[in-house]
């Protein structure tokens, strides 16, 4: 789960990590209010959306007057934001942050994520910060820090000390890095988070170290001990059929194809889609339906997949394992008889039950075609929707 | 010969009076696998459908003899499970659960370091020697002994690839799901160097997913170090980056893990990669015949 900068700066600053004063707004009146509470000196204004890369965008700006602050507000609500991270549909802007300035001397690159290579949590630093650092990794690789933390003992004052000195930092800085870093990692296992990345971290022109951006991803799997989290969750970033399916235990994500696929487990499902763009057409979505699929489940995922309206054709794959293939087939049918499925539906079942799964879907009245194998899905799906 | 798991294995289910747990205890010993027993704590001394049921997975072991556990506990209770099975000096655990926190498996796996366990999953369907013993979700029927070790991340996938096997009449001698998890127990290498290591398992089929570079790593192990020939598909070419598909390691992130690359680096390693997941079979008939 993604939350915005705003939150996230809320919670680092309850870990005591230094982050500039500021306020979300969600209209222009209250970003000229809360501009003038914040001294009326220079501020930031900037776009909440659930993607980096805004300020290229035009959706982060430096006032100078809390007039010039409501005036980029009004500019930024209601823009369709379009970032490197938003794809060219772009995001409209409902909330603003607008933040006391900072003088900015210097900026660095700070984050933690868990290392898949050494199964550890593990700090990445760079003296080039404020720039894109997936440039910088594959260009000036020699420019990136690492410490892999030992989960038991935490991120030390040691290791904290050795990132900062690598930096560049003189003494005074050096002293306030270490608690800084020791608490963005307490962050960042408190509350779950599978990415927490600071860029800029900056050092003002008066000396202070400060979080200038923040960015916080959660393990949806561990959501269930952070309620306080969970409510942060901002429905109008996320894909509404996505939320839709959410609901009810379906793993749908939305893509740009036209042919629907609905499937049990991850990994057929990606394999499904694949397979489809190995025949010639392209996927209209990921769905895992799960193992434990109901009636009710299916027919909503049919719901689902038919709500897109670049849907030319629907191909359903089940391997039956402990799922019997007659208890999908009774699904499908029920399905597609309450939703009213217009375009070529191509059922591939195998497993468990399979010959009464098929005998369910030809003795259905309905116009389903069976496959034998995924091949031979794929191929039939993709030539009926070429043919319609 | 088989890896990880034969006729002798004894298994006990920790969470076996869940539903899920019971049910799959019940598929296991239909199988023919040795089900001890089961640990659901404060129903010790009881017993459910004839499974004998223990406090502890301490006094699980003491009283069956069990070498193997198999987790079905949810996803919060997981890592201690998992834990409380190291503790008891268990030889194999197998964590069924989907969901664990990501941050649980990181000190799990720091708690296991210089331990005798070996840890497969979380969030995979568990292991299978055919006509032996299968400890997991898997339907045992697909399955057939014979020459191929499997090893994959996924579920469904692996049925599969192990139905392509079977209906071609080639067996499996284990079949391992190591999990669709960012941190899970056991890797493809460390279960390629298991059947590297097997004088039965004559080819390998290996199955993964994008994200992360685990597949990268196994293709290295299989160029340098194994005799025997590999296929494998990688799932997910039509995956766009930055979604999650499903698993929470199937993601492309910071324009690293994709399917493409991942293919094409397998190949360089002279495995034989099936373009489409149909030809999975064919990929190793290819450059194997048994």
């Amino acid at each position: 789960m993604n939350i915005h900068e705003y939150q996230a700066k809320a919670i680092l600053r309850n870990f005591g990590v230094p982050v500039p004063e500021g306020h979300v707004v969600y209209n222009s009146n209250s970003a000229r209010d809360w501009a003038k509470r914040l001294g009326g000196g220079v501020c930031a204004v900037k776009a909440q959306i659930h993607a980096g890369g805004r300020g290229k965008g035009g959706g982060v700006k430096i006032a100078k007057t809390a007039d010039e602050v409501k005036q980029y507000a009004r500019d930024m609500f209601g823009m369709n934001l379009v970032t490197h991270q938003t794809g060219p549909e772009g995001k409209t802007v409902k909330r603003v942050l607008v933040e006391k300035g900072s003088n900015i001397a210097d900026e660095f690159y700070v984050s933690f994520l868990v290392d898949r290579a050494t199964d550890k949590v593990t700090l990445m630093a760079s003296a080039e910060g404020g720039v894109n650092i997936e440039e910088v990794a594959e260009k000036t690789p020699e420019k990136l820090f690492f410490e892999a933390v030992d989960p038991v003992v935490g991120l030390t004052a040691f290791q904290a000390r050795k990132v900062a000195f690598k930096l560049g930092f003189e003494i005074p800085q050096v002293k306030q890095m270490v608690p800084v870093l020791m608490n963005l990692y307490k962050a960042f296992v408190e509350a779950d988070c599978s990415l927490l990345e600071v860029n800029p971290l900056i050092q003002t022109a008066e000396g202070d170290i400060i979080c200038l951006d923040a960015k916080l991803n959660f393990d949806d799997n561990a959501l269930f001990r952070h309620p306080n989290i969970r409510d942060m969750r901002d429905y109008d970033e996320e894909d509404p059929m996505e939320i839709e399916a959410g609901q009810y235990d379906l793993s749908y994500i939305a893509l740009d194809g036209n042919i629907g696929c609905m499937v049990n487990g991850a990994g057929l499902a990606m394999a499904t889609m694949d397979i489809i763009q190995h025949y010639g057409s392209s996927p209209a979505n990921f769905l895992d339906v799960g193992g434990g699929a109901t009636i009710e489940r299916v027919t909503e995922a049919f719901k689902i997949i038919l709500s897109d309206k670049n849907v030319e054709g629907i191909l359903v794959n089940i391997f039956g394992g402990i799922m019997k293939c007659d208890v999908i087939a009774t699904g499908v049918v029920e399905a597609a008889k309450q939703v009213g499925v217009n375009v070529p539906l191509v059922v591939r079942l195998e497993g468990t039950n399979v010959k009464l799964g098929k005998e369910i879907l030809a003795n259905s009245g309905l116009d389903i075609v069976s496959a034998d194998g995924m091949a031979d899905a794929a191929e039939k799906i993709v030539k009926a929707v070429k043919e319609k | 010969m088989s890896i990880l798991i034969d006729k002798n294995t004894k298994v006990i289910t920790q969470g076996i009076t869940g539903a899920t747990g019971l049910f799959h205890a019940h598929g296991a010993k239909d199988y023919g696998t040795q089900m001890v027993g089961g640990v659901t704590p404060g129903k010790g001394g009881q017993s459910i459908d004839g499974f004998p049921i223990f406090n502890t997975v301490a006094d699980a072991v003491n009283e069956t003899g069990a070498n193997a556990s198999v987790i079905y506990v949810p996803p919060i209770g997981s890592a201690d499970a998992i834990m409380e099975a190291v503790d008891a000096g268990i030889e194999l655990v197998i964590c069924i659960t989907e969901g664990v926190p990501v941050l649980d498996m990181v000190k799990v796996n720091k708690y296991m370091e210089g331990k005798n366990t070996r840890l497969i999953g979380p969030n995979c369907p568990g292991v299978i020697t055919p006509g032996e013993c299968k400890i997991g979700i898997m339907p045992g029927y697909i399955h057939k002994a014979g020459p191929v070790g499997v090893v994959s991340r996924s579920g469904t996938l692996t049925y599969e690839a192990v139905w392509q096997l079977t209906s071609r009449d080639i067996g499996q001698t284990t079949c391992v799901g190591i999990g669709g998890d960012p941190v899970n127990g056991t890797s493809h290498i460390d279960t390629l160097k298991m059947f590297e290591a097997d004088p039965e398992t004559k080819a390998v089929i290996m199955i993964g997913e994008i994200g992360g570079d685990a597949e990268e790593q196994a293709a290295e192990y299989v160029r340098d170090h194994m005799s025997k020939p590999v296929a494998a598909f990688i799932a997910g070419a039509t995956a766009p980056a930055g979604k999650r598909m499903g698993h929470a390691g199937a993601i492309i992130s910071g324009g690293k893990g994709d399917a493409a690359s991942k293919k094409a680096f397998l190949r360089e390693c002279g495995i034989s990669v099936a373009d489409s997941p149909a030809e999975m079979a064919e990929a190793l008939l290819k450059i194997w015949q048994p």
